[in-house]
């Protein structure tokens, strides 16, 4: 559906100049420009610590531009407050919803405005808002206990109800099944015939392709293209987006041997009351095959990483680790049986932040020779700390620099080399590319299917469902604490696993053909 | 003469000093803020009260003057906390012993001398009334302030948009410095004003309980205003039922005096403590009742992320 | 205009010099105090920090102090590491006496060589004892052992105080809220003539050693280090979180217990209502001076030991309310929390937002 309202000539709404943003280690934003016009929607394309998120939080004047300048519908401003944004008519949905889950939705949504409304007059307006842009909430609901992608519906309708002229979408679509992406995308197209100009920002090569009137892209802080995404294809996009070729990652197909891993009817309620109790949920994973995971956060991805790893204890039988009864055991007790696994939580799980590298391969690796006797071996624990860095080709200082010193792609190729190098039998891998760089996710999920090459079961669960239809044998959902049958991404569609994330295993495919994407480009 | 009305009249006023510095913490701690200084502050608030009204002769400007000293050493607290990022459990620590070692250094010369007593009131017509107007309207006017406080402190919570907007930050600072909020601004307020009820509740104890300045005279009252945040789950209303029942405990010494039982003193004087630990016990063994009720900040400095 | 801005990795040149600039603030803060209160600084100054090192009886007292500062401190920083915040030190002190001393007193003057290693055992075990309740609530029922530890100061010392004004009471002590004095097989010999030395600094020295090595070169130590940095990390690694606060609580309990008899045994020689001047308060600063390290707990021992001598000396000489001591400490952790900020802070100059002369509007291109 093409957007009639933006005539080539009309004045900009918004206009970027030279805006930089410099932090201590960093140049996140370096003389970007940008110009937006009213109804149009505007792409932000870049690949993970590209600026983005920097930039965004300039225009809605939550962080403050080192040099450059701000043109609002002609007048040179200055933004310094998120209110003052408001006032001027932009409004900002947040990647990491800026939700307080004890209070309900209208309180949610008061706390956001900046005059007072009576309540009652408020949760009317709020149901009246939310039907006609086809997001329906409602006011009195407590946030915590919505699902992830209602949680979204508030963020929107909050901002809605200031009748934006400027709404910035930051990674709308991660929290989405992909049914819900059409819903959404049908009322941003409608937002903006009403003359609201979009910015959105994402990663996502087909849905700016099939969205987005104009795309900035940027790369390292800097404006590397712009584009209009209708005429280019996804090759194109992801050379301005990481000045390469996207390498691709291929499955040789292979026959997968012995039963590593085996749950039985697992079922573990949940201590948390803002959590997700599992409900029966059986798979098995043998050596030699990646089975994927997929599922929109929310749904028990969090609890079944806990309970696979032993963070969270279960009934004996219903985990059987090569044979053995394990739902009982500590993780460190399973990981002498040969499982490791890689947490979605780097900084603070995966390792210590303030300890060095080397003193974080002893999180996991004490197996091997750097602990023994109660005591510590320190030159054993920094050659394996030297030769992951190595291996997998992590930059940092040397394994003395402290962890929390590395950039998110790096320690996560660390974690990822410390579990690999502790030659597992079966690793569980949980959102492995979550906030890496391109490049360092090439190599992680390349590193995941050498394992799987060389005969050892994988486990992945992950919210990004392409990156699971490449490197998967098989795929599975997890819906609100259930897991569907398991398919081959060749026999499913991205349709498919979308209706099978509402939690309904049993119906037909949604959009699209086998294989087909969901999302046509015009 | 019946032992029933005053032993429930010591009970009220051995709460009440409980009830102002329990909810004036409450209010810190639903901001996210945890203040382990609260007997340091009492300490501070009881000296500087009896001091003030020793030399003015009025009780008023002695708790206004306690309000002021709970304030002043609150600022120290929230500077170092709030603007410094220290540690909140090891600065509330430092608060207290400051607190103990200042309130005994400046009332060394004043330890010993006696002073009269805030009067009760008494109301034309009510007071009279045989045992009923004992137990209701025979008190000082620092009772009834009390709970004109709670009042307060409840309507605050619930029906006001400043009490949302402090609700709201003590779940998530990160998230209100997102959508604008001050944080660092309400939580200074919050603070300042559990400095003010700590001090008050302070002076009660030297102006209208004892009356008289004793070193160290809160003997862990103000622990124990920290327990009742706890046992209360942090909802005014139970804090203040808490402060009863514990008040009653605090008494629980005349009673078995009373009724000549042969405890030695010093276990009837351990009851408070042990009543504290238990229930402790109780409102934390279902990490569920923590998980709902505790403000999800609480403690963890904020560090408004450039 | 000062920001404040997070460093990379932490400071380790300010973990060291925080505590040094934290003692100049307090004294410079001292300055000010006595000379607005009218008495002469510098002989303020010569109390604190020159008298108790100007002979070898000073000397001898100022190891006396330190060392069930020292003990203490040990545990408790060891205690603080694993994120366990035992404040009940004093408590735990206090029942190590109790027991220590009962143990002394069923002996009476019976001049046994099993006296003094079953006390000193004793004393050990009521620590142990004691700190066991509140790692008990901890790890069974989630309860913040925060309160629990501090309650239990309140009841220890009340027990205490029964026991002397009651059942132990010395029969020929005029009254008082004492218990007979120890015999002489129950009492710690003096290390060197003409002090007042007991054999307890030297457990205390010898304990800062031990412990070094197991929290530096142990796995055990290792453990509880990244239960304190990051409680998510140790129970992804399998570390039992459970494990951690038990061995936190008891190995505090047992040097606060020892701390407690090495006093009634050593110096005070007999069970009284006092017997700390707040010892196992103090000690909470000292582990933190000490930045939680067990070298940095004996100098930090050393100069709270300074205090409490200057205090004592401050309060004969120059009359001065012993409160003057606990107006000190708190100060000095104040200043030390206020220069701890730089460790993880620093400091820096932020230029004005500089205006960027506008250029030509943007206009949209296709990609090449």
């Amino acid at each position: 559906m093409e957007n009639l309202q933006i005539a080539a000539d009309s004045k900009p709404r918004l206009v970027l100049n030279g805006i930089t943003k410099r932090y201590p280690s960093v140049v996140a934003n370096d003389d970007i420009s940008l110009s937006v016009r009213p109804g149009e929607i505007h792409a932000v394309l870049g690949e993970n610590g590209a600026g983005k998120s920097t930039l965004m939080k300039i225009i809605y004047g939550i962080t403050k531009p080192d040099a450059g300048t701000i043109m609002w519908n002609g007048q040179y401003e200055t933004i310094t407050t998120p209110s003052q944004a408001r006032r001027l008519g932009i409004g900002m949905v947040f990647q990491h919803f800026s939700l307080f889950e004890t209070l309900t939705v209208w309180e949610n949504i008061a706390l956001a405005l900046d005059e007072r409304v009576p309540s009652a007059k408020l949760a009317a307006q709020i149901t009246e808002v939310s039907e006609k842009y086809g997001l329906p909430i409602d006011p009195y609901r407590l946030v915590h206990s919505m699902s992830v992608g209602e949680r979204q519906r508030v963020e929107i309708v909050r901002c809605l109800l200031q009748e934006p002229k400027l709404l910035i979408m930051d990674e709308p679509t991660s929290v989405l099944t992909p049914q819900a992406v059409l819903v959404l995308f049908e009322t941003l197209r409608r937002l903006a015939s009403e003359g609201c100009s979009i910015l959105y920002i994402s990663h996502k090569l087909d849905e700016i392709r099939a969205l987005c009137d104009s795309a900035t892209v940027l790369r390292g802080g800097r404006v590397s293209g712009t584009a209009i995404p209708k005429n280019e294809t996804n090759e194109s996009l992801a050379r301005l987006m990481i000045g390469g070729e996207l390498a691709v990652c291929s499955l040789t197909p292979r026959e997968p041997e012995e039963v590593r891993l085996e749950l039985d009817h697992l079922t573990l309620a949940t201590s948390d009351p803002f959590g997700t109790t599992l409900k029966e949920i059986s798979l098995t994973v043998r050596s030699g095959e990646i089975l994927g995971i997929a599922g929109v956060s929310g749904n028990g991805q969090k609890e079944l990483m806990a309970a696979l790893s032993g963070e969270r204890l279960s009934s004996g039988t219903m985990i059987r680790l090569l044979g053995h009864a394990v739902g009982d055991l500590n993780p460190a007790k399973r990981r002498e049986l040969g499982l490791t696994f890689v947490p979605e939580e780097r900084l603070g799980r995966g390792a210590v932040p303030p300890m060095s590298l080397a003193y974080n391969a002893l999180l996991t690796g004490s197996r091997k020779g750097m602990a023994q006797n109660g005591m510590i071996y320190p030159t054993v624990m920094r050659g394996f700390a030297k030769s992951v860095i190595e291996r997998f080709k992590v930059k940092c200082g040397d394994e003395q620099s402290v962890a929390s010193s590395l950039s998110g792609g790096n320690l996560q190729k660390y974690i990822v080399g410390r579990e690999t190098m502790l030659e597992p039998k079966m690793m569980i891998v949980g959102q492995p590319t979550w906030g890496v760089d391109v490049g360092a996710a090439q190599l992680i999920r390349q590193a995941l299917i050498d394992l799987r090459d060389q005969g050892v079961a994988l486990l992945v669960i992950s919210e990004e469902l392409d990156e699971l239809f490449i490197i998967s044998d098989r795929l599975a959902v997890l819906a609100e604490g259930r897991l569907s049958p398991s398919v081959r991404p060749a026999d499913t569609s991205i349709g498919q696993i979308g209706t099978w994330m509402s939690g309904k295993f049993n119906e037909p495919a949604g959009h699209g053909a086998a294989g087909a994407p969901l999302m046509e480009v015009a | 003469m019946n032992p029933i009305v005053p032993m429930i009249s010591s009970t009220v006023v051995a709460a009440t000093p409980l009830i102002y510095a329990a909810l004036g913490e409450t209010i810190v701690e639903k901001a996210g803020v945890l203040n382990l200084g609260i007997e340091g502050m009492m300490l501070i608030g009881a000296v500087a009260g009896f001091a003030a009204t020793l030399v003015t002769g009025s009780d008023t400007l002695g708790f206004l003057a306690a309000a002021a000293a709970g304030i002043a050493l609150s600022l120290a607290f929230g500077f170092l906390t709030l603007n410094l990022q220290t540690n909140q459990v090891a600065t509330g620590l430092a608060l207290t012993l400051f607190g103990i070692g200042l309130s005994a250094f400046v009332g060394h010369n004043l330890a010993g001398t006696p002073l009269p007593p805030l009067p009760s009131i008494t109301i034309p017509g009510l007071t009279s009334i045989p045992i009923i107007g004992d137990l209701l309207f025979h008190y000082d006017i620092m009772v009834y302030l009390s709970l004109v406080l709670f009042a307060a402190v409840q309507w605050f919570l619930t029906r006001s948009h400043a009490g949302l907007t402090l609700r709201a930050i003590g779940e998530s600072p990160g998230v209100a410095h997102a959508i604008g909020k001050p944080v660092l601004t309400t939580r200074y307020l919050a603070v300042m004003f559990g400095g003010a009820c700590a001090g008050v509740a302070g002076a009660y104890l030297s102006l209208v309980q004892t009356p008289m300045w004793v070193e160290g005279m809160s003997a862990g009252k103000g622990w124990i205003a920290l327990a009742l945040v706890v046992f209360g789950t942090w909802k005014p209303m139970r804090v203040v039922l808490g402060a009863y029942l514990f008040g009653g405990v605090t008494q629980f010494q005349l009673f078995a005096q009373g009724f000549g039982l042969p405890i030695p003193t010093e276990f009837l004087s351990m009851l408070p403590y042990a009543a504290t630990v238990i229930v402790l016990v109780i409102i934390c063994r279902d990490p569920k009742t923590i998980l709902l009720n505790q403000p999800a900040s609480l403690g963890i400095s904020f560090h408004a992320a450039a | 205009m000062f920001v404040l801005e997070r460093r990379a990795s932490p400071s380790f040149k300010m973990a060291i010099a925080s505590p040094i600039l934290a003692a100049l603030g307090m004294i410079l803060t001292g300055f000010f105090l006595f000379s607005a209160l009218g008495k002469d600084p510098v002989e303020v100054f010569y109390l604190f920090f020159v008298k108790p090192l100007s002979s070898t009886y000073d000397i001898g007292e100022l190891l006396l102090k330190t060392t069930p500062l020292l003990l203490c401190g040990l545990g408790l920083a060891m205690g603080f590491r694993a994120n366990v915040w035992n404040i009940g030190a004093e408590g735990q002190l206090t029942m190590g006496a109790i027991a220590g001393g009962g143990v002394a007193l069923w002996f009476g003057d019976s001049n046994s060589i099993w006296a003094m290693p079953l006390m000193l055992t004793a004393g050990v075990l009521g620590g142990m004892v004691w700190a066991a309740v509140p790692a008990f609530l901890r790890t069974r029922f989630n309860t913040n052992e925060i309160l629990v530890t501090l309650m239990l100061v309140y009841i220890a010392q009340l027990l205490l105080s029964w026991l002397v004004h009651g059942p132990w009471r010395d029969p020929q002590g005029q009254n008082y809220p004492q218990s007979q004095g120890f015999g002489d097989a129950e009492t710690m010999s003096v290390l060197v003539d003409g002090t007042r030395v007991t054999w307890g600094i030297v457990y205390a020295l010898g304990l800062a050693v031990i412990f070094w090595v197991v929290s530096q070169k142990t796995i055990a130590g290792f453990r509880m280090q990244v239960a304190g940095m990051a409680p998510a990390a140790a129970a992804y690694a399998g570390f039992s979180e459970k494990r951690n606060i038990w061995i936190a609580l008891l190995v505090c309990g047992a040097t606060a217990g020892l701390a407690g008899i090495c006093e009634v045994a050593g110096p005070i020689g007999r069970l009284q209502q006092q017997i700390s001047p707040g010892y196992g308060f103090a000690a909470i600063i000292v582990a933190w001076i000490g930045r939680l390290h067990p070298i940095g707990v004996v100098f930090g021992a050393l100069l709270m030991s300074l205090l409490y001598l200057g205090g004592e000396a401050a309060q004969m000489g120059m009359s001065l309310p012993s409160a003057i001591t606990g107006l000190f400490q708190g100060l000095l952790l104040f200043y030390l929390l206020a220069a701890d900020l730089f460790i993880t802070f620093r400091l820096r100059r932020v230029r004005a937002v500089v205006r960027v002369e506008p250029k030509p509007a943007v206009r949209l291109e296709t990609a090449a």
